[in-house]
Formats: structure tokens, sequence, C-alpha cells
């Protein structure tokens, strides 16, 4: 798993990545009471905002953290977006995406360099 | 993941200066508490368990929030009460001994400088008044007040409120004398030799308490109420949301000096003997307009908004009459998610065509606009322990 600055984690599943939100910025966050999805199919740039989540206190934004075109999006945060809290690294991703070149996720910190960075 | 709020936080904690800090620092540190910087002071937004959970453990048991940022200030004189009608349009000479009312102070052009609770103990009236507000309330209290009324700002003691439908039995047990006090009572007690102001009233719509106390018997009654069954902390978050699911406006947000009582929805504020048929009729900063608007009704008022999707819409969000209009009819005041009724809330000031509940405005929100439809606040009944 690999970590940006913007507390997202990124998977590589495949030839896709699926990207969450790191338990420290669910935290952070509270309780999350609604997530705004982006469009499958669309074509982002990194630093794009492509989803929406509030918690009760603040409105926050997950931007993309690359280029690429999303894939799929987890419908189920929609209904349920209690999941962020619960389970915010594995069954609360929130998109995949497909990525020309999984080499730029090399850039990103690893787990024990995210909790330096957290720490 | 970029937090709007805490990058908003962020530019206005620059520049200023250090926060106050409570004298229950580190007993909210102790609990969890993350603190924020709010009116001046650093205050605990939220413990361990989250707003979610405070919200609702105040909603069901009773929930403990320190709010001594907000400003206890003490009027003793002979006519104190008399001289304070000049600046506050609430009917203050028949307010009785051990009663607590809600009241404004306006400016000259009829808006509101403050909100404030107005006590009768003794010889003195005690006021509690908006963080935010003490240093303008202060001065103008100091102009507008006679000589032979003095005024004092307590910095000496803490404020907490005990909220909640279990708050009442919680309290009891503390001080019994307190099983007799209703809705808006206030009454002196002495709780291990430290003398405590009480007043069945608070800011979450709930039964429940506010205790003045001095600062330093405030952590070791903090503690004990903490310690009893079904009390549990809650911080500034859980406030904000608590308040507005009753309605209650917030100075700042939901009003200021551009927005009068009527338009505030807060008419009943201004005393019967205050208007223009009663006793003492006007004779308080911009009565001409206040009175004017109570005989005609405003042309603006506050109103609840329903958000018709699960989105959340918060304060400053432009309000639009039509999907597609491009002039705003107003923006929301206050608004976030409901705990209680599990969806987003709102209210805002609308143009009074606009003010019927069920009609439909537009909010504008990340490029798009969205429906809701107002309605009729409080969002929930209040739980006020009322009755004789």
């Amino acid at each position: 798993m690999k970590y940006t600055e913007e507390h997202e984690w990124l998977r590589v599943e495949g030839d896709l990545v699926v990207v969450g939100i790191t338990d420290y910025a669910a935290q952070q966050l509270g309780d999350v009471v609604f997530v705004e999805l982006p469009e499958v199919e669309a074509q982002v740039a990194k630093g794009d905002e492509v989803c929406v989540i509030e918690s009760v206190k603040a409105a926050s934004d997950i931007l993309a953290p690359v280029d690429g075109e999303i894939v799929e999006v987890n419908e189920a945060l929609v209904d349920n977006p209690g999941l962020v809290n619960e389970d915010a690294t594995g069954e609360a991703w929130f998109f995949k995406m497909k990525i020309d070149d999984a080499g730029v996720l090399d850039a990103f910190m690893d787990e024990d360099e995210y909790k330096d960075f957290i720490t | 993941m970029r937090c709007a709020i805490e990058a908003r936080q962020c530019r206005t904690g620059a520049g200023m200066t250090e926060p106050k800090q409570l004298v229950l620092r580190d007993l909210h540190a102790e609990l969890g508490a993350r603190f924020v910087p709010f009116a001046g002071w650093e205050m605990p937004v939220q413990y361990a368990a989250g707003v979610m959970a405070e919200h609702l453990h105040c909603r069901t048991a009773a929930a403990l929030f320190d709010v001594s940022h907000m400003g206890q200030l003490v009027l003793r004189g002979a006519e104190a009460d008399r001289a304070l009608e000049a600046l506050v349009p609430a009917d203050l000479l028949a307010l009785p001994e051990g009663r607590q009312r809600y009241g404004l102070l306006t400016t000259e052009a009829g808006g509101i400088l403050d909100d404030l609770m107005v006590l009768r103990l003794g010889d003195a009236l005690h006021l509690v008044v908006n963080a935010a507000r003490v240093a303008v309330d202060l001065q103008h209290l100091r102009a507008g007040l006679p000589a032979d009324v003095t005024l004092e700002h307590e910095r000496d003691r803490a404020l907490l409120a005990l909220q909640g439908p279990g708050a009442g039995e919680v309290m009891a047990a503390l001080l019994p004398g307190v099983a007799g006090m209703r809705f808006m009572d206030a009454a002196l007690f002495e709780w291990q030799g430290a003398g405590l102001r009480l007043t069945r009233s608070g800011y979450t719509g709930e039964d429940g308490f506010e205790i003045s106390v001095p600062r330093m018997s405030a952590e070791s009654l903090a503690r004990v109420l903490l310690a009893q069954p079904g009390v549990a902390p809650a911080g500034l978050g859980a406030r904000d949301s608590l308040r507005l699911e009753a309605g209650l406006p917030l100075w700042g947000q939901d009003m200021d000096e551009g927005v009068s009582p009527a338009e505030a929805g807060l008419a009943w504020a201004i005393g019967k003997a205050r208007r223009a048929d009663g006793a003492r009729p006007g004779g308080f900063p911009g009565a001409q307009r206040v009175l004017d608007e109570l005989a005609s009704g405003p042309a603006r008022r506050r109103v609840g908004l329903l958000p018709e999707g699960r989105a959340p819409m918060r304060a400053g969000v432009e309000l639009f009459a039509a999907e597609d209009d491009a002039a705003p009819v107003g923006r929301i005041g206050s608004g976030g998610f409901a705990p209680s009724l599990d969806r987003p809330v709102a209210t805002a000031i609308l143009p009074i065509h606009l003010c019927g509940t069920g009609t439909r405005v537009y909010g504008a929100l990340r490029g798009r606009r969205l429906p809701l439809a107002v309605a009729a606040l409080p969002f929930r009944p209040a739980g006020y322990r009322k009755g004789s």
C-alpha cells in the first residue's frame, strides 16, 4: 500500500489503483454522513477534486492522486457513509483508477514513511 | 484528502493573538478532546466519542459542556432593571426574583448587537453574553448605563452546562434543591464551599442546567458530574448541531447588526410591556423600526430548510428562488447534519413570500443548484421542564 500527503491510500489491483482515505484521516474527519463519488469513465488529472466527504462538522475533498480514468466507484458509501469510519482501509474504498504507468506510484510514501508523516 | 474547514481555521488563526485557555483545559485533554480556536478561546470541539455520539448522548442521557468562554456580567444598582431596559427590549421590571429571560441588545438601526440571558438574583442582574461579543457588549453597556449602575465582568467564574433528559436527576443527586426548579428558573446553591449559580436552561433544546462556578471549584465540580451515571462530555461540535435542531439562532450566523428581531424570528423576545400598546412602549435603541416591524411584519424572516438530498448545506451557501435565477434571495445562516433527525438541516433568512412551509428554494453547492424545502422551526420539539 502507498500513501499520499493528502492522507489517501493507494493499492494496486492488477492494472488498477484502488483509492481510499487512511484510518488517521477518517478519525480526524469524525462521523462521515455524506459521500459524493465521481462519474465512472471520468478522465481526471492529479489534484482534481474527485470526491466529496462530509462529516458532521466539516466538508472535505478527495483529490485524484495521479492522472487516469475512473473505472469503478464504491456505491456502498453513498448508502452507508459511516463505512468510512468503520473500515477506512478496507471496505470503504472510494474509487478505482486505470493508470498508464504503475511506476508513478513509486513516488508515494510507504507505510513507515506515512506513519512518520502523521506523527 | 483536503479539509475545507481546517484550511479556513488556519487562515483565520494566522495573525490572531494567542487564544485564551479554559480553566478545565487539562481535563478536556485528559478526556481526549480535540481543540479548535473559537471566539478567542481554545475550545474542545469534540472528545473521543465524536460529535455524533455526543449529540445523541445529550438527547438520551446527559452531556456536560464547558461553556466558560461565554461572558458572565453582573449589573448592580437601585434601578439596574430599568436602566437595562434602555438597551434591551424585554420586560425586565417584571422579571421576578429567581427567573431568567432571553433578551437582545439592539442597535440604533434596529439590528441585533448581541443576544443574551438576563436573570435576577437578589440585588443583581446577571447577564450571559456571547464570547465573541463580550468586548462590544461591555462597551455598549458602559456607554448606555447610568453611573449608579455598576457593571462587572466575572472573569473568575467558569460556566458548565449539563444538558439532556437525565440532567435533572444527576443535578438533584448533587443539589437536592434543584428538583423544584423549572425551565428558566435561577437559584444560588452552595456545593463543597463554593457558591454556584444555576439556571434551568441551555442551548440544546433539552432540559438541563447552566452552572456558574468559581474557577477554582470548576474542575472538582466537572469531575463529580462526569462521574455520575449517564453523564458524558460533549464539545462545541455537538452543541452546534443540538442548537441547530432545536431551531436556536447563533449570533454572527443567524443574526447580526444587520438583522432585526422580527427578521431573526425573535419577535417573542420583545416584552409585551415594551411594545407599541404596552405599559412602557419603546425606549430602546432602534425601537421605531423594531416596533413598526412587529406591527406590519418584516420583509424577510428566518426559516428552517430541509435539503431534499443527503448533502449537508452549511453556512454561507447562496440560495435562489428558482433553479436558474442569477440573483440570490439569501444565504444559509446555519446548516449541517442533524444527528437526531439523520438528515441535513439548515436555516436562512428569506424574503417573506418564500417563507411558507414547503416552499422550494435552491442552494448553490459545488456548481449545482440543489433543492431545499422551507420548514417550521424547531426541527425537533424541545424537552424543557415547563409547568408550575
